[in-house]
């Protein structure tokens, strides 16, 4: 009888538990009880996350972001909620992320279904294609142009993989080489050690506008692969992810999503104050139309 | 809180899109990695041997020299001296040369980075060289010069031999450094073992970065070590009785 009263108490205890749980559940729950929130941001992911001149975190994502912090705050009528900024890298952010370092992740981070193993992704924000920059002067227009000739790729990305899967299908031979990081890449194509550098058009179209003779440069060739970016967030976080996806909605639903996307790339944004210069592509007018957060 | 998931087996997954396994990258990596550092530290070895020596030698000009190439490649950072290897020297040099550098030469970053691994290291094989040779007392030398050698020869069979002796230990050091300094080399290009971690760890297989890294660890912990085991024998073999330098047991 005694035994049967624990348990009926312990039950009780875990029952109500478990109400409490269901109001709060995961990262909003771990937030309203720390009264901090972290966002895990890049420091050169220009215009999506990046340091400005002050060394604070700015950027396209970064807008959408602090819209789902100010949701946050709201939600938990947290006004004060302080949020705590890391800096993250493209090998540190899954393991940041899943260890509980960071609540969201705000860069440039491509939803795939690979990462789906670990993370979660909000409904997509952006969508960028993998193409190639070239000298303007190297006549350069297409994949077989390339053949024989060495092609940069920043460590660490996937684009030589879809150099190779043209690679069979036009039957060219690439030299593969690598740099460390974009501005290097770049560089390589700038001096003549490559004749093309393949990567993601945003990026591509930042380091032209950068350059002090953008006419000396131009991105050719087909889409090798198109990739949705995402807010990162952790795994089976439902609460998280259906605040994060509602707040997209509506930015999307109301068109302010138009004017954060001119702010950072139709016009000059810090710290150099030079535009980008990229208007809004079919892929990513589609997904605001649709908000969905398929990988590839 | 989430949970990682841990994936051990995920080197001897296929890289998606290819025919290639994420292990084959690593071995690949290993190999350009010892293929660089053992370039570098023959190159170390010859180079620092030499300027070591003129270090101390009583010609002021030679030893000042040596101290200049020294300070030069001892005070600069190595990635900052492989960058200007690969991309600052083939613009600086006359168009023509500059463009052989830039399009003909074989290999472009794995010899840039042997070579300009190999000077960085030279310098700080030099001032172990120099080292050991002031660690002898004078009477060494002036003994060898009253026998009737002259002076290279007194340092060739007098004073080197005992002077290698004394410093394998810091040697053994500067030997392991090689390899670990190796990893700079993925900045101009060079598909080594960090740089397949980094690009497995990118965009490849970002899910399971942990695994990787700490894969990687163990090969360069397993690659130091067998250094300094070998350099432990050598320094065995090579003991005169009677002397300080004869640890490594």
């Amino acid at each position: 009888m005694r035994k049967i009263l624990i348990l009926s108490a312990a039950l009780a205890t875990a029952y109500m538990g478990s109400v409490q749980a269901e109001e709060l559940t995961g990262t909003l729950q771990k937030v309203n009880e720390s009264g901090i929130i972290t966002i895990g941001h890049r420091e050169s992911s220009i215009p999506f996350s990046y340091l400005d001149d002050k060394q604070k975190p700015v950027g396209y994502a970064m807008d959408l972001c602090n819209q789902v912090v100010a949701a946050v705050k709201k939600k938990l009528n947290k006004p004060s909620l302080v949020v705590k900024l890391v800096p993250v890298t493209s090998q540190t952010r899954t393991a940041l992320m899943v260890n509980g370092t960071v609540d969201l992740e705000c860069g440039s981070t491509t939803n795939s279904k690979e990462r789906q193993k670990q993370v979660a992704f909000s409904d997509s924000y952006f969508v960028t294609s993998v193409r190639m920059l070239v000298r303007a002067d190297s006549g350069i227009k297409s994949l077989d142009d390339l053949n024989g000739k060495p092609v940069v790729t920043t460590t660490g990305t996937t684009s030589d993989r879809y150099i190779k899967q043209n690679e069979q299908g036009h039957s060219i031979d690439v030299k593969n080489v690598y740099a460390k990081d974009h501005a290097e890449s770049f560089l390589m194509v700038e001096t003549g050690r490559a004749a093309a550098f393949v990567m993601d058009d945003v990026l591509l179209a930042s380091l032209i506008a950068n350059n002090k003779n953008p006419k000396d440069f131009a991105i050719v060739g087909p889409a090798l692969s198109v990739e949705p970016y995402g807010i990162m967030m952790r795994k089976d976080d439902p609460q998280l992810k259906r605040l994060a996806d509602e707040t997209l909605s509506t930015l999307y639903k109301s068109g302010e999503v138009n004017k954060i996307y001119d702010k950072w790339f139709m016009k000059p944004i810090p710290p150099k104050n030079i535009t980008i210069n990229l208007p809004m592509s079919e892929k990513l007018k589609e997904a605001i139309k649709n908000p969905n957060d398929v990988g590839i | 809180m989430g949970h990682y998931q841990w994936n051990w087996a995920i080197v001897f997954e296929q890289v998606a899109g290819t025919k290639e396994y994420y292990y084959q990258w690593l071995i690949t990596g290993l190999g350009w990695t010892v293929a660089t550092a053992l370039c570098a530290w023959v190159l170390a070895l010859v180079l620092g041997s030499l300027v070591g020596t003129l270090r101390t030698v009583p010609n002021k000009w030679l030893a000042s020299l040596a101290t200049c190439y020294v300070e030069l490649f001892r005070n600069i950072p190595l990635i900052v001296q492989l960058f200007l290897w690969f991309y600052v020297l083939p613009e600086v040099l006359p168009k023509s040369a500059g463009f052989w550098m830039k399009q003909d030469m074989p290999m472009p970053e794995f010899i840039t980075a042997a070579i300009g691994l190999g000077l960085f290291t030279s310098a700080r094989v030099a001032e172990q060289v120099r080292t050991g040779i002031m660690a002898l007392s004078s009477g060494q030398k002036n003994a060898g010069l009253a026998l009737g050698f002259t002076l290279p020869q007194a340092y060739r069979y007098v004073i080197l031999p005992m002077a290698f002796r004394i410093v394998i230990p810091p040697m053994t050091s500067e030997f392991m450094n090689v390899f670990k300094n190796s990893a700079v080399a993925l900045a101009i290009g060079v598909t080594e073992l960090t740089f397949q971690m980094r690009q497995i760890t990118g965009e490849y297989a970002p899910g399971n970065p942990i695994e990787v890294m700490t894969i990687v660890s163990v090969i360069y912990l397993i690659l130091a070590f067998s250094v300094n085991r070998l350099m432990a024998l050598i320094e065995r073999r090579t003991q005169v009785p009677g002397y300080i330098s004869g640890g490594g047991k």
